[in-house]
């Protein structure tokens, strides 16, 4: 992974210090809260309902132990002894003090981290595929192209007071595990006729009020002329998007007013000016960025373990928890193990300094040193050996980490929603806690199969329930809580945006109805039929019926 | 309202003249755009110095005819999180090549100027309580960047097509630049 080379560290401790400063002119009055508002923003603080909250970012997802113990040392230390992973690829603390904050960040600065743009209208923490490096249908590893974009958008002198928020995705193969359709930028590595690996650039995507589908604005881009490129839509986005009205300031409204053909002549107008784009992005530059991910040593194994085979055999909870949480490695005898942090009934993306603690070590010792963090919210050891499997997780049943529910139903995406977030109209923690406990049975789940849930506490779509298969918004009406319902949404290479089912539900009907729509899915699926696939053959009026119909 | 430049407090020579006063004598005037592309002719004859005003929803390019002509371009920061003059700057400097006076007026902060500087700023219209030493700390609180194809804080602008830097870092900037 990368690692910070002295530059890299003097930045970000020039950075803090800055803060330090700005905090301490808040403090004493030469800043008005409005002044000083966009300047802890860009440091990732916010002011939540109860109490500062500290967005800290984890570029494209890679951590080391010694990060992922400070993290833990940071939530002993400075919070309620929790943390929150959240939607971006981000770790939220919900209870830090004021005065705390520049020592925090220096703690993070300590382990090569930072809150930098974890907020604000610029450029926000770039994310990507959190199997990158490792995934078998992968093209190449999206995360060098993830660290080069992050250090060219750091404190960037011109885009930093963009018109709203700029997010960025990066995935490397063509099954797209980092949503890159739904964010302003999102670029897929993939080659073209030649052989020769470049970029397809989508723009416009997002969420929020208006959730739109990115468009594609060029097909095959050459690495070299990427910054070049991303600067050119930077700038006419910050030229022409609207800043009138919050609710059309993101990109997709400037894509969607313009249309996608005059946007893409204007960002290639844009492009043609900026001379020489290889002297933007030297070879060279991102040959010395892809040498930090190169694979690490792995052993040369034979795919088949047979003392992992025996286990398999002989533990069946075991079997359970490789059959969903394991994924396929492109190296032979090594296994992918997706960390579940969705434990039935519990709060989706939470995870407490022991176990965090607990991670970092079988991290250290069983994988190579390397965490991932995903953006569904659960964690990933990317590099176990088969052989390990076991061990590993008889340790992670002890930390309790062990759940086995990875893409199943209550393998929820949620966002904070009125239990934490100023901005929300309604709760969605206790939502994913009840659905999960309602659809606890291990078998059940199984039955039901592949099916994601997304919960959104308001129209901000943080929870990403527009790309929920079953997507979930609380609202508010007369001061009531409500929910409305959609279905359909995917977040994956075949995006599409989840379509309302019909008039909302109070909170206590949510679970009835939810409950009513996946068993009309298992009525009416054929054979091996997932509930997408169903719902995409039949369409919503079966839903319909069942949820609305008088009996 | 006071004017700073290199970090400090300076004399304006500038007058601002609204359109219709009569452009006489040999003042260093500031006009709008509006003004420039309507009465060039005359403009174009003036004895004294010409700066124009350009608002932040002007295409910063249609200056391009007149550059030779002008000393002075000012942009203007409505409220001081509407960045689109940062980039009007960047073109006019580095798309451009203006060499003469960027000036940025409004909503000017002491924790923006840095980044102003780097897109090409070099004079600053502020507010009359700003405090001299507050403005230099947090106007040069950070010097570091990635951007090499930016001038970095306190650095010249550069009128030259600046783009034929990096944007990024190099591993040669990186030894050179760390401290
Ligand atoms: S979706 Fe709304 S409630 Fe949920 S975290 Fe985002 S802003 Fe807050």
């Amino acid at each position: 992974m990368y690692r910070y080379d002295e530059f890299d560290i003097n930045f970000v401790n020039a950075r803090v210090d800055q803060f330090r400063d700005q905090i301490s002119r808040r403090l004493n009055g030469d800043l008005t809260e409005e002044q000083f508002k966009p300047l802890r923003l860009m440091n990732g603080l916010y002011l939540q309902l109860h109490a500062y909250m500290l967005r800290v970012a984890i570029p494209y997802g890679t951590l080391s132990s010694r990060q992922m113990r400070q993290l833990a040392f940071i939530a002993e230390r400075f919070d309620k002894d929790y943390g929150h992973f959240t939607t971006r690829q981000n770790i939220q603390f919900n209870w830090p003090k004021l005065e705390d904050m520049a020592d925090i960040l220096t703690h993070l600065a300590d382990v090569e981290m930072h809150a930098i743009q974890t907020s604000g209208n610029c450029i926000r923490n770039v994310t990507a595929d959190h199997w990158a490096g490792v995934a078998a249908d992968e093209v190449e590893d999206p995360r060098p192209y993830a660290e080069l974009l992050r250090q060219w958008s750091s404190v960037h002198p011109e885009f930093t007071f963009l018109p709203r928020k700029f997010k960025i995705a990066v995935t490397g193969a063509p099954n797209d595990r980092a949503a890159v359709a739904f964010h302003d930028i999102g670029l897929k590595v993939k080659e073209n006729e030649d052989g020769e690996a470049g970029f397809e650039v989508l723009a416009g995507g997002g969420m929020g009020r208006t959730p739109v589908v990115g468009v594609t604005i060029r097909d095959w881009l050459r690495k070299k002329d990427l910054l070049a490129y991303v600067e050119a839509i930077m700038r006419v986005y910050n030229l022409h998007g609207r800043r009138d009205n919050k609710y059309k300031a993101r990109i997709k409204i400037l894509v969607m007013d313009l249309g996608a053909d005059e946007f893409r002549r204007q960002v290639d107008e844009e492009f043609a000016k900026i001379d020489a784009p290889e002297v933007l992005l030297p070879e060279e530059e991102i040959q010395r960025i892809s040498a930090y991910f190169a694979p690490p040593d792995c052993e040369k194994l034979d795919d088949n373990d047979s003392t992992l085979d025996g286990h398999l055999k002989e533990n069946t909870a075991f079997r359970l928890w490789h059959d969903t949480n394991i994924a396929t490695h492109k190296i032979p005898g090594y296994a992918i193990v997706n960390i579940s942090l969705k434990p039935i009934g519990g709060i989706p993306g939470d995870a407490n300094s022991a176990q965090m603690r607990i991670v970092a070590e079988l991290a250290e010792r069983y994988n190579h040193d390397e965490i991932r963090v995903n953006y569904e919210q659960n964690l990933v050891l990317p590099y176990v050996r088969k052989s390990d499997l076991f061990q590993v997780w008889q340790e992670l049943v002890d930390a309790e980490l062990a759940t086995d529910n990875l893409g199943l139903v209550t393998d929820i995406i949620c966002c904070p929603g009125l239990d934490y977030c100023a901005l929300a109209t309604a709760r969605s923690i206790p939502i994913a806690q009840e659905i999960s406990n309602h659809f606890s049975d291990a078998g059940k789940q199984r039955e039901i199969g592949d099916l994601k849930i997304k919960i959104s506490g308001c129209i901000n779509a943080c929870g990403h329930h527009h790309a929920g298969h079953i997507g979930i918004l609380g609202l508010e009406k007369r001061g009531q809580e409500y929910y409305q319902i959609t279905l359909g949404g995917s977040g994956d290479e075949n995006a599409a945006i989840g379509a309302i089912v019909g008039p909302g539900f109070s909170y206590a009907e949510v679970v009835p109805a939810v409950d009513k729509i996946v068993d009309t899915y298992m009525d009416l699926r054929e054979e091996g039929e997932t509930f997408l696939e169903a719902y995409r053959r039949v369409g919503a009026a079966p839903f319909k019926e069942a949820l609305y119909a008088a009996h | 309202m006071p004017l700073i430049k290199d970090n400090s407090f300076t004399k304006d020579h500038w007058t601002a003249l609204p359109d219709g006063l009569p452009l006489a004598g040999a003042v260093d005037a500031i006009i709008s755009f509006k003004r420039l592309e309507q009465d060039w002719d005359e403009i174009s004859l003036h004895n004294g110095r010409v700066g124009v005003l350009l608002d932040n929803s002007s295409d910063a390019e249609a200056l391009q005819p007149y550059l030779d002509r002008l000393d002075l371009v000012v942009l203007e920061f409505p409220v001081f999180n509407d960045g689109r003059a940062y980039s009007q700057a960047r073109i006019v400097r580095s798309q451009l090549g203006f060499s003469g006076e960027i000036r940025a007026t409004g909503d000017v902060l002491p924790d923006q100027a840095g980044l102003m500087m780097r897109c090409g700023f070099d004079s600053f219209e502020v507010s009359g309580g700003q405090s001299l030493e507050v403005w230099q700390r947090a106007a040069n609180s950070l010097t570091l960047s990635y951007q090499r194809n930016y001038p970095k804080v306190g650095e010249k602008p550069r009128h030259d097509r600046s783009e034929r830097a990096a944007a990024i870092l190099t591993d040669t900037d990186r030894a050179g630049a760390a401290l």
